[in-house]
């Protein structure tokens, strides 16, 4: 305790940081699951479904084969650069993850004041630009330390793609940077504040609609994503860059690819979603009382699922969590927690919604060919974004000069 | 010893690490991760002085754009392994001595004059100097440098193009 009193930023910091990794690993996991299940009703399929109720365990699953997998590493490959390849991939989405706000104001830990996010400093989004745009590098590294044509054809590929779309991706977010005058999330935010005509939210995506498309775009092939996952054409490549990975190597890119789905769709939520803030205007109250209510419908709707329609122990264990959702939803209506639990709740929607997107596409939309994709990239994207820059540029200056 | 200046004599150590490593690595890739990691290490420095703009910058172009390139040409030419050759005698009789004496010289500056700025003073000196009064010196005191600056790099740019396109 004297340690915690000694040094509060450190300690409160290591706690927001264990909390955060240990949520975003589980998202990851889940994810996958939320992917496999989404597609798989989109082609008329279930997807996974044996492993535990709904195949809720499959994500556990894949975890454990994935540890006890032979790891196995290729003659000839540059041991080094292997191995540090998948680290830096990975560590680097994750660490993207520090700069983003998940919600408005502060929380107490351990009697200190802290905002929510781990790192909240006012050049936040030049920041997540110099972590994202030194992601490339793992592809890269990956391909060329494998020691085989599959993966450096691969890293080659994926590396050309990334530093093609990074220029649209930059150029399609400077808009919404000349509207908020500022780096910062939370001004950003703030600056997406109020209503045009009473009702529509003055989100960002309504004047910047065209910034919006090109950031989306530039994103997903940015993050190797169908339809401009190359990368990892399997009727070309085999695997791409990752052909030559096995065991845990491989998951960690697997994990590294689903950390930056989250970080980018957190970022079209704050810079174009207006982040935390609520769509429903400030006078209706009772849209407090919609976390609570969706926890509680939530639970009501896992509680019958289990009871009637699972068996074993499933049964048991489904009720109880159900149980334990409506508990929450309920606690969400304490004076106390009900404002903390607004602004994450919104944010976490939007983000959620921006990830089913995410899936939705990968599901409808066929590969583009290696060619399509550098002529849309450079000849559609860049100057479609630097067009919209510039209109967003004067009537900046004729708004207010 | 405050955090500020060992964090500062880690990140400088690093630097000069991966300097020394890209100079001594055989293999290209491993030459270009080490300029990378001075690259980053440069960045943290700027950090330290209260440069938040420039330190991301310096990884955003340097690390970010500037290397990937590199690291892309080398995979693209498959360079292999350097050979080691018998050390050219120009090194040996002008580079050895020329080094000693620089060495020599940075010595005896470093022990004569430079005084270690209390880093908490150095730190809110560079405060009030932010990205908004840099981008206006940038975009008034120093703007036309700046653009002729850009038009160099766009007739570069341009050469390239020319020089790369095949003829048809």
């Amino acid at each position: 305790m004297e340690f915690v009193s000694q040094h509060p930023i450190l300690v409160v910091s290591v706690v927001k940081i264990v909390v955060l990794l240990f949520v975003t690993l589980t998202t990851l996991a889940y994810l996958t699951w939320f992917e496999r299940k989404v597609i798989a009703h989109i082609q008329s399929r279930l997807g996974p479904f044996y492993t535990g109720p709904h195949g809720l365990l499959q994500p556990l699953a894949d975890g454990l084969k994935f540890m006890f997998k032979e790891d196995l590493t290729r003659p000839g490959s540059d041991r080094f650069v292997y191995i540090l390849a998948p680290i830096l991939s990975f560590s680097l989405a994750i660490t993207a993850l520090a700069l983003i706000p998940f919600g408005p104001g502060t929380i107490r830990i351990f009697g200190q004041e802290t905002s929510l996010a781990i790192a909240p400093v006012n050049l936040g989004l030049l920041f997540l630009f110099a972590v994202t745009s030194v992601e490339v590098y793992g592809v890269a590294l990956a391909g060329w330390s494998s020691n085989s044509k599959y993966s450096l054809l691969g890293g080659l590929r994926s590396s050309a793609q990334m530093i093609s779309y990074e220029v649209a991706l930059t150029l399609s977010v400077v808009g919404v940077l000349l509207m908020a005058g500022s780096f910062d999330f939370n001004s950003i935010i703030g600056s997406q504040s109020g209503r045009w005509l009473g009702f529509v939210p003055r989100w960002n995506v309504f004047p910047q609609i065209v910034g919006f498309l090109c950031y989306f775009t530039a994103a997903i092939a940015e993050t190797n994503r169908a339809p401009f996952d190359l990368a990892e054409a399997e009727s070309e490549l085999v695997a791409g860059f990752h052909t030559e990975y096995s065991s845990f190597k491989f998951a960690m890119f697997f994990m590294a690819e689903y950390a930056s789905m989250i970080v980018v769709s957190c970022l079209a939520a704050i810079l174009f979603f207006g982040g935390w803030l609520s769509p429903l205007p400030h006078s209706w109250a009772w849209q407090l009382y919609i976390p609570s209510a969706i926890l509680v419908l939530g639970g009501l709707g896992v509680i019958v699922d289990g009871l009637w329609k699972l068996r074993g122990v499933a049964r048991l264990v489904f009720p109880v969590l159900g149980l334990v959702m409506i508990a929450a939803g309920a606690l969400c209506t304490r004076p106390g927690v009900i404002g903390v639990v607004q602004g994450p709740f919104w944010f976490l929607l939007k983000v959620f919604l921006a990830l089913f997107f995410y899936v939705w596409t990968r599901s409808t939309l066929p590969r583009f060919r290696y060619d399509q994709l550098m002529d849309f990239g450079w000849k559609l994207l860049l100057p479609v974004s630097l067009a919209n820059l510039v209109i967003t540029a004067v009537v900046v200056l004729v708004v207010h000069p | 010893m405050t955090l500020p200046v060992l964090l500062f004599f880690i990140f400088a150590g690093v630097a000069v690490g991966g300097a020394l490593a890209l100079i001594l690595a055989r293999e290209p890739i491993h030459s270009a991760l080490a300029l990378v990691l001075v690259m980053v290490s440069l960045a943290v420095i700027y950090l330290l002085l209260g440069a938040a703009f420039i330190a991301a910058v310096q990884i955003i172009v340097y690390a970010g754009a500037i290397m990937v390139l590199f690291v892309f040409v080398i995979m693209l030419l498959n360079a292999g392994e350097e050979q080691r050759t018998q050390r050219s005698r120009m090194a040996r009789w002008i580079g050895v001595p020329l080094a000693v004496f620089l060495t020599a010289d940075l010595a005896w500056w470093v022990a004569r004059g430079v005084k270690v700025v209390p880093a908490a003073a150095a730190v809110s000196a560079t405060e009030a100097f932010s990205t908004r009064d840099f981008s206006l010196y940038l975009f008034r005191a120093y703007l036309f440098p700046f653009e002729i600056t850009s038009i160099l790099i766009l007739i570069a740019l341009l050469g390239a193009v020319v020089l790369a396109r095949r003829d048809s």
